[in-house]
């Protein structure tokens, strides 16, 4: 028995440490963002407030319009890319899952291809903003992440496990191709189309690289990009020189709690709800590098 | 095009293999159609620009676009290989995905390991959960997570530092620390992701196999050096394949974010990604930038292509494509 203990706890340590690791962070955030911002440049950061204080959530929320639009532009991106992804996605997966579609081949290499070979930044960016005018657009933030080969892969194995048999009989009784697809293939991966959503939903919410290229508009600014702003704002701030500060002025900068609240109110209902959908996750994960 | 041909068709032998009931054309219509979408929308952002790597050999203008800029051959090549950018974003995005791959492979191989001996259902449930919370995440927020830790009055770290009677270290003008703390950073937002792929794959190993090397005297570490490790060697081949196929890829938000894209830190945090980024935001050259992403894509494929086919040489089995 004691040596059983003995295993156990050089079990333990090593992924607690490694818990705490993942853990801390998030946890730091939260604990800045309830601090009073004088105990704060006193004493520096801490895990527990020395001085608990609600000033920063009162003030976000006394001037919510920047944090509003930005849910209502990531809240909108996300719903629509997430809808047109899936509905895309499974357009492409089920005719490569299927072992009597003709194209199946080519069309599984033409995606297949998108996954080891890539244009890279430059020709994208001058196609975006020079050929299709998308800067500056919502479009620009939904369009290019619409379609990913590793989901239509992934989401392709699981419309594999439906037989290929009942398709066969419903189509003896008439059915469409499509009525077969939205009435017996989709409801039957619901799992599968679940993972996939989760998958797309996730890039969209966090998505910040195609604000950061492609929008210079201050009404489209969404929660990841309002962000990056805020940091970039006071890394120019504290990087500058005196003179600048002068003349900048000091209410340009949001205090430490509050830029930390900010961050808080953008990526923590995300950060609470994706766990409870971790076993959706997990199985994606799971499936898809199985399958490679 | 034709070896990666090659190679997707034996995947897809497989799956065709059972019966090959031929269709009606009206069926096979319909599905095109299905697929239509998707197949327009990754012809026109991913394979029109996969066309655009050529302006790497035009003198790109924007009044005269892509068609009408000039042709100039290997100028562009030429200016970036003489800049001393181009050899420091090449060692450090080379450098740092070599190390990652290594670090990443490791720490989830022995994290999967340990969580194989965690028994309790709810403490396996509260480890794999908390491991995954980094990846839901984006790298803008785990920057300012990152600003806790290594500001210069406040910060965690140089609380530390001064607990133990240091002087306050500018972590975001100092180059070393930035050669561990970019590699942990990396670990830690990834680690939940691998170490769910190599759990399922110890989880998938056959119990019989365990009992069999019981009875046979192994224990322990000899189970895990004799058992585990051999079988999921596939699995760590594919994804290291596949790691490599992007290995001439930095990821952006971790190289920008992380160091707050300090300038004072460009020699060890510079990588492909930020440097054609900033130099297409900054002074919106695109002739220097296209080359370096031209590079980029055709040394990415190439990578790919030459791994699977030592793989396949080696142990046809555990290639990927």
């Amino acid at each position: 028995m004691k040596t059983k203990s003995i295993k156990n706890l050089w079990v333990h340590i090593p992924l607690i440490l490694l818990a705490l690791c993942c853990l801390l962070p998030f946890l730091l955030v939260l604990a800045i963002s309830f601090s009073d911002e004088a105990t704060i440049s006193n004493y520096g950061y801490s895990l527990i407030p020395l001085k608990f204080s609600l000033e920063a959530y009162r003030y976000v929320f006394e001037y919510p319009q920047q944090i509003l639009r930005s849910y209502g532009v990531t809240l909108t991106v996300t719903s629509i890319g997430t809808i047109l992804g899936v509905l895309l996605t499974a357009g492409l997966a089920y005719p490569i899952s299927r072992p009597d579609y003709k194209m199946k081949r080519p069309l599984s290499l033409y995606i297949f291809i998108t996954m080891v070979f890539n244009g890279g930044l430059v020709p994208t960016y001058i196609l975006l903003s020079q050929y299709l005018h998308l800067k500056d657009t919502l479009a620009v933030l939904i369009l290019p992440m619409m379609v990913s080969a590793w989901n239509v892969f992934l989401l392709k194995t699981f419309f594999m496990t439906i037989p290929i048999s009942l398709i066969e009989s419903a189509k003896l009784d008439g059915a469409s191709e499509f009525t077969i697809f939205f009435r017996i293939v989709i409801p039957l991966s619901k799992v599968g189309i679940a993972v996939v959503t989760l998958f797309i939903m996730l890039a969209y919410w966090n998505d910040w690289f195609l604000s950061l290229i492609y929008i210079d508009n201050d009404k489209i600014v969404s929660l990841q990009y309002l962000l990056y702003r805020i940091m970039e704002s006071v890394t120019f701030f504290t990087q500058s020189s005196g003179a600048a500060k002068t003349m900048m002025g000091s209410m340009t900068l949001p205090d430490e709690t509050v830029r930390m609240a900010i961050c808080v109110i953008a990526a923590g209902p995300m950060v609470l709800i994706f766990p409870f959908f971790q076993k959706y996750f997990v199985k994606g994960i799971t499936i898809g590098s199985v399958k490679g | 095009m034709k070896s990666s041909a090659a190679v997707t068709s034996g995947k897809i032998k497989r799956l065709s293999q059972k019966k090959n009931r031929s269709l009606s054309l009206r069926s096979t219509l319909d599905l095109s159609i299905m697929a239509l979408p998707g197949i327009l929308v990754l012809f026109i952002f991913n394979y029109i620009p996969i066309a655009g790597i050529l302006i790497a050999f035009k003198n790109y203008n924007n009044r005269l676009g892509f068609w009408g800029s000039e042709w100039v051959g290997l100028r562009n090549f030429e200016f970036l290989f003489k800049s001393q950018d181009a050899f420091r974003i090449i060692r450090n995005t080379l450098g740092y995905n070599l190390f990652f791959i290594l670090l990443l492979m490791v720490c989830a191989i022995a994290t999967a390991l340990l969580l194989d001996s965690v028994k309790r259902k709810i403490s396996l449930k509260i480890y794999q959960t908390t491991f995954f919370l980094p990846y839901f995440i984006s790298w803008v927020v785990a920057g300012y997570m990152a600003q806790t830790l290594f500001e210069f009055d406040k910060g965690i770290l140089n609380q530390f530092v001064k607990m133990f009677g240091g002087e306050n270290v500018a972590w975001y003008q100092e180059l070393k620390p930035w050669l561990l703390i970019l590699p942990f950073a990396h670990v830690w937002k990834n680690i939940g992701f691998q170490t769910i792929i190599y759990y399922g794959a110890i989880m998938s190993i056959d119990q019989e196999l365990y009992d069999a090397a019981k009875i046979d005297g192994c224990r322990g570490v000899h189970i895990i050096r004799y058992i585990v490790l051999p079988l999921i060697k596939p699995t760590a081949i594919i994804l290291t394949i596949l790691a490599i196929g992007s290995i001439m890829r930095a990821d952006f938000g971790l190289f920008y974010y992380i160091p707050n894209n300090s300038g004072m830190l460009y020699e060890v945090t510079d990588v492909i990604d930020t440097y054609i980024f900033r130099v297409l935001k900054q002074t919106g050259d695109v002739s220097i930038s296209s080359a370096i992403g031209f590079f980029q894509s055709v040394i990415g494929f190439a990578l790919v292509m030459i791994t699977n086919w030592v793989v396949g040489k080696i142990n046809s089995e555990n290639a990927l494509l």
